[in-house]
């Protein structure tokens, strides 16, 4: 096939999945507070409204972004200029550059040719992911140091502490599905769980690996700086963290790294433990099910049913956020600390252990 | 390509490390180290070693610099109280003996050829992982046992009472 014709598909593939993404992040400020709203027994955002339609509010994130671009830009006296205009940057940049290895569908074929729904099938998958939003740390960082101000440093130094220490058991949590499916690619890794265990339960990464699972979840939260791991921005302390200086779009820059974080996290989730876009029991020729029935289905909707598998996990992977935000209280920083290194490191540690055993014990030719 | 890509990257690298050393303010030095980091990472991958990349923006860049902006951050040094920094006669030694070694590494190079383009696959998590176990084990945990004592002995020198 012709090199326009590879261009157009990774254009394609780029614009699908950035809408996809960007879509679901301004649904998602929505959604939260909505979700809060609710939680709390009130009725939530419902003013914003177009020709007499409220809709239950879903203008509002539409009025949230006018007024975000048309507040004044301003930077604080005595705040370090260049590294306070860059901080915003070094936060959005790296939170859009992890999609870039999510696959959202099974590889299609178009005219002869195969293509992969995922932006950029790497060989090295996951710790592409680790290393971009290893990134994130930066803007948080840059941003409270270079506001000269109190708060926003406090907020810096939790953060940056808080993304370290959480990462160390990120790292370690994901290594079980690594072992498990003999790859570090999320390709392979949503192929793989296509598989039945035992004859009946789906292959999905949080049958195989609930342990990693339970601890890749906190990680992840905490990473996200996400109730109940939201210390760097805990409003009641120190007011609103490492962003507190910042107004305007620098401030909606932040909270798009932030929300683009959630999303791509929750598609993560979805992809290495809950099976990605594999929907239970459908083959590529249509649906299997463990009693040896099976059910033929068009291989248009196998493909849609795919899709939209992964984009259903995803949606509901991003409300747990808002679920579990409005549930937990926050803990206290000591608290997070020993969670991290105390709690989290062992178990993970452990989790890899028992896993290489069971794999010997399945290799040596058990169960 | 490839060739122009090692310009491109290489260039980068050496910029931002003549930057790391000329800048006057610490935290401009530890971006432009991050921004050297990336290139080397780049060179890396142009060389098919994807593995090693990744890991080196995971650990340089993502963890070695971030405890160096750490530390910028808390000793905090107001920009009117940073030093000035003077030429002296032992800086221009400096800079001749990196020009010598410049030339040197130049002369060895064109000694020695490059090994030939190493395949696709040597470079992967797969056989970097079979290299390390197999035939480095030995090297590789001596290793981690070396890396093991020097946190111990970080921790053992920084809390005088455990």
């Amino acid at each position: 096939m012709t090199p326009v014709f590879d261009i157009a598909v990774a254009v394609a593939r780029v614009a699908v999945f950035f809408a996809f993404v960007f879509g679901l992040v301004v649904i998602m400020t929505w959604v939260e507070r909505k979700g809060a709203a609710y939680m709390q027994d009130r009725r939530g955002p419902n003013r914003a409204r177009i020709l007499g339609l409220t809709l239950g509010g879903v203008f509002h994130p539409l009025a949230d972004a006018l007024k975000f671009l048309f507040k004044e830009d301003f930077i604080p006296d005595g705040a370090h200029r260049l590294f306070y205009q860059l901080a915003p940057m070094f936060a959005l940049a790296p939170a859009i550059m992890t999609m870039a290895v999510v696959p959202f569908g099974p590889p299609v074929t178009i005219a002869g040719k195969t293509i992969a729904l995922q932006i950029a099938d790497l060989n090295v998958g996951i710790l592409y992911l680790f290393a971009v939003s290893g990134m994130a740390v930066y803007g948080v960082v840059l941003a409270g140091w270079s506001s000269n101000s109190k708060y926003p440093l406090l907020g810096g130094l939790r953060s940056s502490a808080q993304m370290i220490s959480y990462e160390v058991s990120m790292g370690l949590s994901v290594m079980g599905i690594i072992m498990v499916f003999q790859s570090v690619r999320l390709s392979e890794i949503a192929l793989g769980q296509g598989a039945l265990l035992f004859g009946f339960l789906p292959k999905w990464g949080v049958f195989v690996q609930p342990l990693g699972f339970v601890l890749f979840l906190t990680a992840l939260y905490a990473e996200a700086n996400r109730t109940p791991f939201d210390l760097p921005e805990g409003e009641s302390e120190i007011v609103a963290g490492y962003h507190l200086e910042y107004a305007s779009f620098k401030f909606s820059m932040f909270m798009m790294a932030e929300y683009i974080h959630m999303v791509v996290g929750a598609a993560v989730v979805a992809t290495m433990f809950f099976g990605g876009w594999q929907f239970p029991y459908l083959a590529d020729k249509g649906f299997v099910l463990p009693g040896g029935f099976s059910v033929a289905v068009p291989a248009a909707a196998v493909l849609i049913l795919r899709i939209g598998s992964f984009v259903g996990k995803t949606f509901f992977f991003c409300w747990l956020y808002v679920w579990i935000r409005w549930t937990i209280p926050r803990f206290r920083y000591d608290q997070v600390m020993r969670l991290g290194w105390k709690v989290m490191l062992p178990l993970s540690l452990l989790n890899i252990f028992v896993t290489g055993l069971v794999l010997l014990y399945i290799d040596k030719g058990g169960f | 390509m490839e060739l122009i890509l090692f310009m491109l990257f290489g260039a980068i690298a050496v910029g931002g490390a003549i930057m790391v050393v000329t800048r006057r303010h610490p935290m401009a030095s530890a971006l432009y180290l991050i921004l050297t980091l990336f290139a080397v990472a780049a060179l890396f991958a142009l060389r098919q070693a994807h593995f090693l990349a990744a890991i080196q923006v995971i650990v340089y860049a993502g963890a070695v610099v971030v405890l160096f902006i750490f530390v910028i951050m808390l000793v905090n040094v107001p920009e009117n109280k940073l030093p000035m920094e003077r030429v002296t006669g032992m800086r221009l030694l400096g800079v001749v003996a990196a020009g010598l070694l410049i030339l040197e590494s130049a002369v060895l190079a064109r000694k020695f050829a490059m090994p030939a383009g190493s395949t696709a696959d040597a470079g992967s998590v797969q056989a970097v992982g079979r290299a390390l176990f197999t035939d480095y084990l030995l090297a590789f945990e001596i290793t981690s046992v070396l890396l093991l004592s020097a946190v111990i002995g970080a921790i053992a020198m920084a809390k005088k009472k455990i």
